[in-house]
């Protein structure tokens, strides 16, 4: 009996086996999300959206009054909304992988900040009537938005933002009536072009 | 040669006791003896994990990944490819080789394995 109690070490507090494995999970999870380029940036819906902003661009630069011209242009922003946001939320889910979390927060965070400066510069500017420098700044913050949320993204996102800065700073010095037509080569040709190669390459 | 049998040694090798030791009641049953060790260690586990979600790493990009040398990088990388889990292409972009890492099918299937088992081993502590 007092062998027994004698050759009794004492041991530390066991870790429970559900708790360890769970951390195992949680590093599996983490590395993943560290490791995967965003890929819920949706090809097909970039082509949607570049078609749009064709259709869009022809229509706007049918328009006589500035207001008219600007209200082409807002409504085209928000199908390019409902096109993008399902279709990205649909990619993710495809591709079994959350939409908010990991690198699909971090292109959203990323993406955002220029969105919205290129809101509150909209409204801005055309109460002060400035309405022709609204496609190079449009452009311009655009493709900053998708050059950082790319950093986060497979490459050819970020590409195509610079493309969309380029043509941008070109619309800021061109003459005004080269908006539109720059903006279909922007919003609507760099879109289809970098919309079909993320689709073919990355999934959809 | 060594090498080989070395890892082919270590991916026949089943955790039995290691987790045992610490199981609280009916999660005893739980512990399998498949619980693939070759993808239990650290590196290595992080290493397949990040290929699962990528079509390819380079060596850099892994080890940056992982926060980890260059000499411990290669040896984990080295047990999986010689397991069959990961294969390693070397090349030349412009003057400076690259190595990059794939995984293979089998690593893959590994891997899904390792989830399932960890998976398992919630469930089973948890009901039990």
């Amino acid at each position: 009996m007092a062998l027994t109690n004698s050759s009794r070490v004492p041991q530390p507090e066991p870790i429970p086996i559900d708790a360890r494995a769970a951390d195992h999970l949680r590093y599996i999870r983490e590395t993943m999300e560290s490791a995967a380029e965003f890929t819920a940036v949706p090809g097909w819906g970039g082509v949607a959206m570049g078609i749009t902003a064709l259709v869009a661009s022809y229509f706007a630069s049918q328009q006589t009054a500035p207001s008219r011209w600007l209200l082409v242009w807002l409504l085209e922003a928000g199908v390019a909304v409902a096109i993008a946001a399902p279709a990205a939320a649909t990619k993710a889910h495809r591709a079994n992988a959350k939409l908010f979390s990991g690198p699909g927060r971090k292109f959203l965070l990323s993406f955002a900040p220029a969105i919205v400066a290129g809101g509150l510069l909209t409204y801005e500017l055309a109460h002060a009537g400035h309405f022709s420098a609204l496609p190079g700044m449009w452009l311009l913050l655009y493709g900053t938005a998708i050059v950082t949320g790319g950093a986060f993204s497979v490459r050819v996102v970020p590409v195509m933002g610079l493309c969309l800065m380029l043509l941008g700073a070109a619309a800021l010095f061109a003459p005004d009536n080269w908006g539109d037509p720059l903006m279909a080569t922007g919003f609507g040709g760099v879109q289809i072009g970098f919309g079909l190669w993320i689709a073919r390459r990355y999934g959809g | 040669m060594a090498r080989s049998s070395t890892a082919k040694h270590e991916q026949t090798q089943r955790l039995k006791s290691a987790p045992l030791s610490s199981v609280r009641g009916n999660a005893r049953e739980a512990v399998s003896p498949d619980l693939d060790r070759l993808i239990h260690e650290r590196i290595r586990l992080g290493i397949v994990s990040a290929l699962a979600v990528n079509r390819s790493l380079t060596f850099n990009e892994l080890k940056n990944l992982l926060k980890t040398t260059d000499g411990n990088l290669s040896v984990h990388a080295r047990k999986l490819e010689e397991a069959d889990y990961i294969v390693c292409t070397k090349s030349f972009d412009g003057r400076l080789p690259k190595t990059e890492y794939r995984l293979t099918g089998a690593g893959r299937k590994a891997l899904e394995r390792y989830l399932n088992h960890m998976e398992a081993l919630i469930r089973a502590t948890r009901e039990g």
